[in-house]
């Protein structure tokens, strides 16, 4: 899977969450999930939830607070899949 | 003199409508909402009928978001939402989209919270997959979840709670906002009640033979309040609201008014003087009724329609007793007496709030709906009643003025509200 590829996944497995449209629109590596897309914290678990299901993966509680960012999670997908 | 308090919004999702003028049309009717379900029957259930609204999922967006009914099991939470949303839109009043409404509230009461969701929970939990739980399970399970995802939406700044007292929920959440604007606390509160479907919430009931079982292989007859051949209750579900706010407030905003709210009182008998867990002490329900007219300052014979409790058990003949005991009136002379029960069946911590959505519709639109399936009268309420005082049909153009609503729950809690139809001091005369 090349970098855009898991790029759309992401941007798709969030959108239920997001509340703000135009950094959506605008999702790349560097958007923040909490600041810039405006996720409500409380659901960043069930970010993390769908996660798991859409790649077949189980992340860590350690792992889970680094995935703040479309970077750092996938750093982390990235990983698990290739294991 | 006390503050005014007057009804302003109303919003109802029942087994025989969902939306207020449906839901007129239905009652008006005589239109059961009671329906067999296969699957009751295939878990073993005596009472395999059951009263549950008719949603669909894209009514369901039209109240809440795809965010919000994600991994949402809560069919409790939706009815509080739908009809609270839709008595809030009927008032005409708007959602905050900045600073909370300081002076709006939101009683809004359920018997229990999710117990599908909590079911759910209880699965995953036993796995050890607690993780999979996700972020909503304490907010769909919490007593006050239902209050909590109305605020969500409506953005109140004042009280935001939920009450629970057994079939007495409903009710005694409009009491309560009632009190909280006479006492100044609030211009206007959201009240109301909400209750699950299904089997989790049913199963109780039918283990304690409360239920009819005599009636599944004909449902719109199985819910038989005041009937001679009542064999226990229907369960329902859905979800009743109110807006009520002070007089000067809804005056002042153009609002339109469906009636006024004159009193009410909310007791216990303590379970004691025979009364129990499940049975009302006769001696508390008769100091409700009294102590509710006495709070509404009118005269027993003012009273021109009780919306009653009214069952379907074998404790309807004590009912009207106590009521007839209590106005010191009968025969002929019996206000009009009904059970919304006889179409939407029991639905428990929504009873009071659908019911009272009935009553206030009644004195508004100058109606007084049917009690169906209580042609065969159970003789000893007959021999207090005239079967005239008991409608069959709709009764329209009735003139009534009054009405006393009162419902009673487990734990022998009960509360009596008095409702008005609603005159400027111009048409009195």
């Amino acid at each position: 899977m090349n970098n855009q590829e898991l790029i759309d996944k992401l941007k798709k497995i969030v959108k239920p969450y997001i509340q703000n449209e135009e950094a959506y629109d605008n999702l790349n590596e560097e958007t923040k999930f909490i600041e810039d897309l405006k996720i409500n914290s409380a659901n960043l678990v069930d970010v993390i939830l769908d996660v798991e299901d859409e790649f077949d993966i189980e992340i860590g509680d350690d792992e889970m607070e680094q995935m703040m960012d479309v970077k750092s999670s996938m750093d982390i997908i990235t990983k698990k899949i290739s294991k | 003199m006390k503050k005014r308090v007057v009804i302003t919004g109303l919003g109802v999702v029942a087994p025989n409508a969902v939306g207020i003028a449906d839901f007129q049309a239905a009652i008006m009717e005589g239109k059961s909402g009671i329906k067999y379900y296969q699957e009751l029957k295939e878990l073993n259930f005596s009472c395999c009928i059951g009263g549950i609204p008719t949603v669909t999922d894209e009514m369901k967006l039209r109240y809440l978001s795809p965010l919000h009914l994600r991994n949402f099991s809560s069919n409790g939470i939706m009815y509080g939402c739908m009809s609270g949303v839709d008595a809030w839109r009927d008032a005409g009043l708007a959602f905050s989209e900045g600073e909370p409404l300081w002076d709006s509230g939101c009683i809004f009461g359920t018997g229990v919270s999710s117990v599908q969701k909590m079911a759910d929970a209880s699965t995953l939990i036993d796995q050890g997959k607690i993780r999979r739980l996700g972020s909503n399970t304490a907010s769909q399970t919490m007593a006050s979840g239902v209050s909590a995802y109305l605020n969500n939406i409506i953005g109140f700044g004042n009280q935001v709670t939920t009450n629970s007292s057994a079939c007495t929920t409903g009710t005694e959440s409009i009491l309560m906002g009632y009190d909280r604007i006479v006492a100044g606390h609030a211009e206007r509160v959201l009240v109301g009640s909400s209750s699950d479907d299904g089997k989790y919430i049913w199963g109780a009931f039918d283990a304690m033979k409360v239920m009819s079982y005599k009636h599944n292989d004909n449902p719109e007859n199985g819910s038989r309040p005041m009937s001679g051949t009542a064999s226990g209750f229907v369960p329902g579900s859905g979800g009743g609201a109110m807006v009520i706010e002070s007089l000067e407030s809804a005056l002042a905003r153009g609002a339109n008014i469906y009636a006024e709210i004159m009193g009410g009182k909310v007791n216990s008998g303590g379970q004691r003087g025979g009364g129990t867990m499940t049975a009302p002490n006769p001696i508390a329900i008769q100091k409700c009724i009294s102590g509710a007219i006495e709070n509404a300052n009118i005269s027993k014979d003012d009273i021109d329609v009780i919306n009653g409790h009214l069952t379907a058990t074998i404790k309807d003949p004590e009912e009207v007793d106590n009521w007839a005991k209590v106005l010191g009136r009968k025969g002929a002379d019996f206000p009009y007496i009904h059970s919304l029960k006889s179409m939407v069946g029991h639905c428990i911590g929504a009873a009071g709030s659908i019911e009272s959505v009935a009553a206030v519709l009644g004195l508004y639109h100058d109606f007084v709906f049917p009690s169906i399936n209580s042609g065969d009268l159970h003789p000893e309420i007959e021999k207090l009643v005239h079967r005239d005082r008991i409608p069959q049909t709709v009764i329209q153009n009735a003139n009534t003025k009054v009405v006393a609503k009162a419902s009673f729950g487990f734990g022998d809690v009960n509360c009596c509200i008095i409702y008005k139809k609603y005159e400027t001091p111009m048409t009195k005369f």
